[in-house]
């Protein structure tokens, strides 16, 4: 069965191998995955979000377990871009399969000299653009829940990073997420990813704390799946350009569910914690689910939910 | 002699591991109680078959994750990898929470995914007079040193503890090297068993031997105190919420100090579960 598939952008298109990718910050920069598996069988990989120079992050503690998920405020710790550039994009197998990378900013112009300088890397496959972060130079509002910030942002990336598929990455902490998807769309994004981490918090009533230093955090794993696959849903309907679909997936047949409301490829997140072989098992055995419900063709699977009975 | 030598060698390749991490789903062999019976025990040596790596050092680790779980316990548990034999790994576990509560109902031919073996162990020097340093659970990955160690008349223990001592797996320790043990009271007069550490590893200062250490954070802090003032080599494990065990979720991570590693890394956020569990003192911040 041929699994391979086309994100086609209004600019750039991206070719997958497969449609299994890692989502970002769940598998670092792959590297620390190669014992589990064979990096060049995903469909992606998706490396930790980067910014322009290192960061530290948020102080302990950042992650807490809940009930079929978990919080995290990790605060975007990464080694900055050059780091990424240098020490680690070379030992990826870039030219098996697609490195994406994610990138993270405090103001537009800061995207968009990330972008530039990812847009000579000959190993960057695509950009997916967090704008689950605020705009720190301009009051702080985060850019996924203002479609105009979204919309300048999504521009000069496109701008900044000419030869590169462009892909969003949206919130869902938004009243319409449809509306964001267009309007990253008329910006020119060439695909959208949804969704990143839901806002959430835990506390202790024996100590009477935050379970975070952050206090709040994002929400992901199986607990986020309904909300994820509701989102992927109106995106999906609302636009015309490709969709990853995201959140809660752990198996093949949790990533036929997105598919089949619209997305044409899909990422691993926390399931990648849950076992570190998740996303190589959920592809190696994406074929023999998809014979077992009769789809031969999964591009014609995708979107193909019926609505009337 | 010289093949019994090899057996170690492949077992523990000293202070390099060596064996590429894996995933992989062993049976429960079996599960048993330690500590008095009567009531409900909290105490258990989790008995697995072999994992499909066989290169393992001390103070290692694995990320357990038994099927019992569900999804509703999303994460694996980091555990000592307590001993290791032909035909199984052991692991020993104290019941703390909703996991570890989870894992004590585990019967024989259940299973568990398994990913290891994680992090670095403590440094084995067969001719330096060592020191460990032990605090509650903090025994069991000395459980499997002293087991590998070459020459274990130069090893001795110290062995901190709440519970009764039958909840421990003490025995498997004192077959190889004797074990001094001091029960804390619960009301928390520690100075005996504070000044009983002090001067214990004072005289490893004075021996140029090697201190390593293992248990709660508190303990930890005076082991790395002491240690400073000193001036002994001195190794702690530490122990910090793990989610991933191989260094991606970034949830794991303790601070290093200004001796540690080089330049601009100095007072950087590294993980414990790739950078340690086991550290030199003088690199971490607690
Ligand atoms: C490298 C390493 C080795 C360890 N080896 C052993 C061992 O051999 N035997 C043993 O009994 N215990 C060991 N621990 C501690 C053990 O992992 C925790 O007791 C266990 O995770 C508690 O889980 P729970 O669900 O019962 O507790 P809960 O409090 O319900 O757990 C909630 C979350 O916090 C985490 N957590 C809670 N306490 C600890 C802790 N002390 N350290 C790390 N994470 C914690 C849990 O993993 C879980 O993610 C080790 C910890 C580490 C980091
Ligand atoms: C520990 C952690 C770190 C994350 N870091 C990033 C990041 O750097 N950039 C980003 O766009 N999303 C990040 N995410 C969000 C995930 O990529 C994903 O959108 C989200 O977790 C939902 O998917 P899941 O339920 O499969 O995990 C992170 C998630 C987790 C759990
Ligand atoms: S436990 Fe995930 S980085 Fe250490």
């Amino acid at each position: 069965m041929d699994l391979s598939v086309t994100l086609k952008g209004q600019t750039r298109d991206l070719v997958l191998k497969n449609p299994v990718l890692t989502a970002s910050g769940t598998f670092g920069y792959g590297l620390e995955f190669v014992t589990y598996g064979d990096l060049s069988e995903l469909g992606g990989i998706v490396v930790k979000g980067l910014s322009l120079h290192p960061r530290e992050g948020n102080s302990s503690p950042r992650i807490i377990e809940t009930t079929a998920g978990m919080l995290n405020a990790v605060g975007l710790q990464n080694d900055g871009v050059e780091s990424f550039c240098l020490e680690k994009l070379p030992r990826l197998p870039w030219h098996k399969t697609s490195i994406i990378a994610n990138i993270y900013a405090a103001s537009v112009d800061e995207f968009a000299e990330l972008a530039a300088r990812l847009d000579q890397e000959e190993g960057v496959a695509a950009l997916e653009v967090n704008v689950s972060c605020p705009n720190v130079k301009a009051g702080g509002a985060l850019f996924g829940q203002d479609p105009a910030l979204a919309s300048s942002v999504t521009s000069a990336v496109r701008r900044a990073a000419p030869h590169k598929h462009i892909m969003v990455k949206l919130s869902p902490n938004v009243t319409d997420i449809a509306l964001m998807a267009r309007s990253v769309e008329d910006a020119g994004a060439d695909s959208i990813s949804c969704i990143n981490t839901l806002l959430g918090m835990a506390v202790d009533i024996q100590t009477r704390r935050p379970s975070l230093a952050n206090v709040v955090g994002g929400l992901s794993g199986p607990a986020i799946k309904p909300v994820a696959l509701r989102c992927v849903w109106q995106v999906a309907r609302a636009v015309k350009i490709p969709v990853v679909g995201l959140g809660g997936i752990l198996t093949a047949e949790d990533a036929l569910e997105f598919m089949l409301v619209g997305a044409k490829a899909v990422q691993v997140g926390t399931g990648n914690f849950m076992r570190p072989d998740c996303a190589f098992a959920l592809t190696q055995t994406l074929p023999a689910v998809c014979e077992r419900l009769g789809i031969d063709n999964l591009t014609s699977f995708c979107g193909s939910l019926q609505l009337d009975s | 002699m010289v093949s019994f030598l090899l057996t170690v060698r492949l077992l523990c390749a000293y202070n390099k591991p060596m064996s590429q991490p894996n995933s992989c789903e062993l049976e429960v062999l079996d599960l048993v109680p330690f500590g008095q019976t009567g009531n409900e025990s909290r105490f258990f040596a989790l008995r697995l078959g072999r994992p499909n790596w066989n290169i393992w050092c001390p103070g290692q680790f694995v990320m357990l994750r038994p099927h019992n779980f569900g999804l509703d316990i999303p994460w694996a548990r980091p555990l000592a990898i307590c001993h290791m034999t032909a035909r199984h790994m052991i692991c020993f576990f104290q019941v703390r929470g909703k996991g570890t509560r989870r894992m004590a109902e585990l019967r024989p031919g259940d299973k568990v995914r398994v990913w290891g073996p994680l992090g670095n162990g403590f440094v084995m020097e067969p001719d330096t007079p060592t020191l460990l340093l032990a605090g509650g659970m903090g025994i069991v990955p000395f459980v499997g040193y002293v087991s590998e160690h070459l020459k274990p008349w130069n090893v001795s223990m110290l062995f901190g503890h709440r519970e009764h001592i039958s909840c421990y797996p003490v025995d498997s320790i004192n077959e190889h090297i004797p074990v001094d043990s001091l029960r804390e009271p619960e009301n928390g007069d520690l100075d005996n068993f504070i000044y009983t550490i002090q001067e214990r590893m004072r005289e490893y200062a004075e021996q140029k031997g090697l201190v390593l250490a293992c248990g709660p954070s508190p303990f930890l802090r005076t082991v790395q105190t002491f240690a400073a003032e000193l001036g002994v080599r001195c190794q702690i494990s530490l122990e910090t919420r793990m989610a991933c065990g191989v260094g991606a979720c970034l949830g794991c991570v303790t601070k290093t100090t200004t001796a540690w590693p080089v330049g601009e890394k100095r007072e950087r956020h590294v993980q414990v579960c790739t950078h340690g569990p086991v550290f030199w003192a003088s690199q971490v911040a607690l």
